[in-house]
């Protein structure tokens, strides 16, 4: 697994690429919560197009990373799914809690009017 | 029940052999008629399997051994995963949606492998390790393709 990162208007978006799992979580887990902090970013978008495969671990890190940024306030909101990783953010529920947006441009507009509605 | 082919694998618990342990399945499955989405669903319960028994069975210790057991027959692939590790409590609060013994988990691992392959069978006893047998068969739409085929 690896990533790209950028900011825009204050939305932190980072591009994964690969499988998440028990083997890549940890890092997944201190990379975006390392991210948040040096970029100071309010809100997060998830950009999951190039990942091929996640299980429940992968979706531990996520939910983790939405619940803490719920709770203060911020948005996380994510883009891209390919089929298995849909069924499997289906299977967990997290479809009902978390925005899908299909560009990571309507992500950040999403975020953003989510939080000034 | 004639088994066509069947293999055993043998690993270390580290997190590095939770993607290996599911390609490997997945290859093996390939060689009866499952589609694509079956192929993946078997690679989820593959590796839900084998991360409940490094974090689960071995409390994250690399120097436990996981063995998968993998047999074809009849357009039914048996998979069984096994650890020599703490065991079960109670294998029925395990099964339940959203139960974990560890902070920061999802609870979902049983519950994806129910919903990924046809049949799961969990066996265990506290300090005799665990034993998760799952079954799939590939769907009607393959079966009747393969038929027509020969």
């Amino acid at each position: 697994m690896d990533w790209e990162t950028r900011t825009v208007d204050g939305v932190l978006v980072v591009r994964l690429n690969g499988e998440i799992d028990l083997n890549t979580c940890d890092v997944l887990r201190s990379e975006l919560d390392r991210l948040l902090k040096l970029y100071n970013s309010p809100h997060l978008v998830l950009n999951l197009g190039d990942v091929t495969f996640v299980d429940s671990s992968g979706l531990g890190v996520i939910l983790g990373r939405y619940r803490q940024l719920t709770e203060e306030n911020r948005r996380l909101a994510i883009v891209g799914l390919q089929p298995q990783v849909k069924r499997a953010f289906e299977l967990s529920g997290l479809l009902r809690v978390i925005r899908v947006y299909a560009s990571e441009d309507e992500a950040i507009a999403g975020v953003s009017k989510e939080v000034t509605a | 029940m004639a088994t066509t082919n069947n293999f055993k694998l043998e690993f270390k618990s580290k997190p590095e052999n939770v993607g290996f342990a599911r390609v490997v399945v997945a290859a093996f499955a390939t060689q009866i008629d499952f589609t694509l989405s079956e192929v993946e669903d078997i690679k989820g319960a593959i590796s839900e399997a084998v991360t409940n028994a490094v974090i689960h069975g071995y409390g994250n210790n690399p120097d436990g051994l996981i063995t998968i057991r993998g047999a074809i027959y009849d357009g039914v692939l048996e998979v069984v995963v096994e650890d020599q590790g703490v065991g079960i409590d109670s294998i029925a609060q395990a099964l339940q949606p959203g139960f974990s013994t560890i902070p920061d988990r999802l609870g979902l691992g049983f519950s994806f492998m129910q919903s990924f392959m046809d049949t799961i069978e969990v066996r265990s006893q506290p300090g005799r390790g665990t034993r998760v047998i799952m079954t799939k068969k590939v769907s009607r739409r393959a079966d009747h393709a393969q038929q027509s085929l020969s």
